[in-house]
């Protein structure tokens, strides 16, 4: 298909899986030292234009390289994901590496300490090349929003690869890593990975620890894998899994094999299509890529049918007033005290908090700190906040229902293909709808995964979001096989 | 419900975020603070009587978890937290042992 030809063009070298990567390094074919530096040299080279990495942590790359060849050597046993190069979202803390958030007030801050995601996937044998450019604080869909300057979609690089999770989407398109780990509060790994053509996973809320992360909206954040492919994403992801004491929302419930779940047929699986995700402002090419997605479904053994999410639109007013009243709350902590910047020369303390957050935030982190100081101020608490998660609660249990009649729920998860730099949607509709199609599922705590569902005829990916029940990511993970094996 | 929202409001906001505005950044912010009346006016079209708020999405979560009993509240005992070196060393302004912060003058 003329489509897939061009998209396939902008690799240099199509990225082998983890799978065939991780054996050849266990055999010694591969040396784990060797790939580092092989990505590194691609990075060298394509960085400039895409903007992929903010910072690089080669020693620590390089030393964990030779401990897994001098382990291979050895013959001893090695982790699911020994020798492979990923990439970290720079909301996510890596010990003495920058963790800028992609804000200025950020800039010079080195944690003394790893996010639980990223010491396990260490632990598991991976090799961090350095932190990814993301939107400020996790705000945006674009990668716009950047103090550092934007991201560009390796597939059509004036275009945005979405956001806020660009970097670590893109670094997985251009083949900057094998995979990477980005984070997603109202959809922010599944629009990315739609607009770049990958893999992206929403765990459920809970599945992967959020200590370490930097929060934007504590009861929306979540940490997901980016992957070329299905079963590499599940792989990362039961890497990173798992009950963390240190997070006090992290899920107790035991850590299902993700990769070999998705190995299982889709067979017999009941899929549900919301009438809701396919109105007005779906670009008519991406609802065509879905449908063909649907199809190849049922080809594959699945029960179509369609399912009701009637309060699906208020998922927005409820997304705007909850995500920013918490961001409001967590982003208090940047006021130039104990880290961070701290405006120079002020003559009082609320001066200097003033100043300091001031100086050191963009336009859009402002806007949302301001939208969520009102709605939780004096007089106000119960009318908005304590009402939009009423309102939540009744968009959960509409799709506690929903998987009460269906194993997964399939939309597209953009409704539009990435868009150019610099053009902010035009069309409020679209905008809307965007934003719909993933907030419903970061309100419900549910979880999903977004798989490459073909491409417009200019090329540009379309992504399918495949939904499924708290903690049902091995169902997400079949069904999003099947339609990746159908090579839309 | 609340009549639009005023300068004062934008003033009064914006000194709870201990943020700067600058005059030319007020009809923005004024606009969309706005916005979320409109938001709030769609949420109101529901009728949220009886309906406890969701805070924490983890309680919907399979049984299993309550069923096994399992708190998630650990035991009240003192462990280890960072070291102070560390923490100070990404300190703007310490002498050593504590923040060093401006004077805090009584409004």
């Amino acid at each position: 298909m003329p489509s897939e030809t061009k998209t396939a063009e902008i690799y240099v070298e199509k990225p082998k899986t983890l799978a065939a990567l991780r054996e050849g390094i266990v055999s010694g074919r591969i040396k784990a030292a060797d790939l580092a530096a092989g990505y590194y040299e691609r990075i060298e080279k394509k960085n400039p234009r895409l903007n992929v990495y903010l910072s690089l942590t080669r020693e620590r790359a390089l030393a964990q390289a030779a401990k897994i060849d001098a382990a291979a050597a050895k013959g001893d046993p090695l982790g699911p994901l020994a020798g492979i190069p990923v990439g970290i979202k720079d909301v996510l803390v890596v010990k003495g590496a920058p963790a800028t958030a992609g804000s200025k007030i950020l800039e010079d801050y080195r944690p003394p300490y790893d996010a639980t995601a990223v010491s396990k996937l260490e632990a598991a044998g991976a090799v961090l090349l350095g932190k990814l450019n993301c939107d400020e604080f996790a705000m945006g869909s674009s990668n716009e929003n950047s103090a550092y300057g934007p991201v560009r979609n390796p597939v059509d690089t004036e275009r945005v690869p979405g956001g806020s999770s660009g970097g670590a989407a893109a670094a997985v398109a251009a083949n900057l890593a094998v995979a990477t780990l980005g984070s997603d509060t109202g959809g922010s790994i599944r629009q990315p990975a739609s607009f770049c053509g990958v893999v992206g996973v929403l765990p459920t809320y809970g599945r992967v620890s959020r200590y370490g992360l930097i929060a934007f909206a504590s009861s929306l954040d979540r940490v997901g894998p980016f992957a070329s492919n299905v079963r590499d994403a599940a792989t990362m992801l039961g890497a990173i899994a798992g009950h963390d004491p240190k997070d006090a929302t992290s899920s107790p419930a035991p850590v299902p094999d993700f990769a070999a779940e998705s190995d299982k047929s889709a067979e017999r699986l009941r899929i549900g299509v919301p009438a809701e995700y396919f109105a007005e402002g779906l670009d008519p090419e991406v609802r065509t890529a879905i449908e063909r997605g649907i199809a190849a479904l049922e080809a594959a053994g699945c029960a179509v049918k369609p399912v009701s999410l009637p309060h699906t639109k208020y998922a927005v007013p409820v997304y705007y007033l909850i995500a920013t009243a918490e961001a409001s709350a967590n982003l208090a902590r940047f006021d130039g005290v104990r880290y961070g910047y701290r405006s120079a020369a002020s003559e009082t303390l609320s001066a200097m908090y003033r100043h300091s957050r001031d100086e050191g935030f963009g336009a859009e982190v402002k806007r949302r700190i301001l939208l969520g100081t009102y709605a939780l101020s004096a007089g106000y608490y119960d009318a908005y906040y304590l009402k939009a998660q009423q309102v939540r609660r009744i968009l959960a249990e509409e799709f506690l229902r929903a998987f009460a009649e269906v194993d997964a729920i399939v939309t597209p998860t953009s409704p539009t293909p990435a868009f150019k730099l610099g053009e902010k949607c035009d069309d409020p509709i679209a905008m809307y709808l965007a934003d719909i199609y993933t907030v419903t599922a970061s309100l419900a705590g549910i979880c999903g995964v977004t798989v490459p569902c073909g491409a417009t005829q200019a090329g540009l990916p379309v992504g399918m979001q495949v939904l499924a029940a708290h903690l049902n990511e091995g169902t997400a993970f079949r069904v999003a096989r099947a339609v990746e094996a159908a090579g839309l | 419900m609340t009549a639009k929202v005023t300068v004062e409001d934008v003033e009064r906001v914006a000194e709870l975020a201990h943020l700067e505005l600058k005059p030319e950044e007020t009809p923005r912010i004024l606009h969309d603070l706005n916005a979320i009346l409109d938001y709030v006016a769609e949420l109101n079209q529901l009728d949220t009587a009886g309906v406890t708020p969701l805070a924490q999405v983890s309680e919907l979560q399979s049984e299993l978890e309550t069923a096994a009993g399992a708190s998630v509240l650990r035991a009240d005992r003192p462990q280890p937290s960072l070291d102070r070196a560390v923490v100070i060393s990404q300190a703007p302004e310490t002498d050593g042992a504590f923040f060093k912060v401006p004077k805090v003058i009584v409004r």
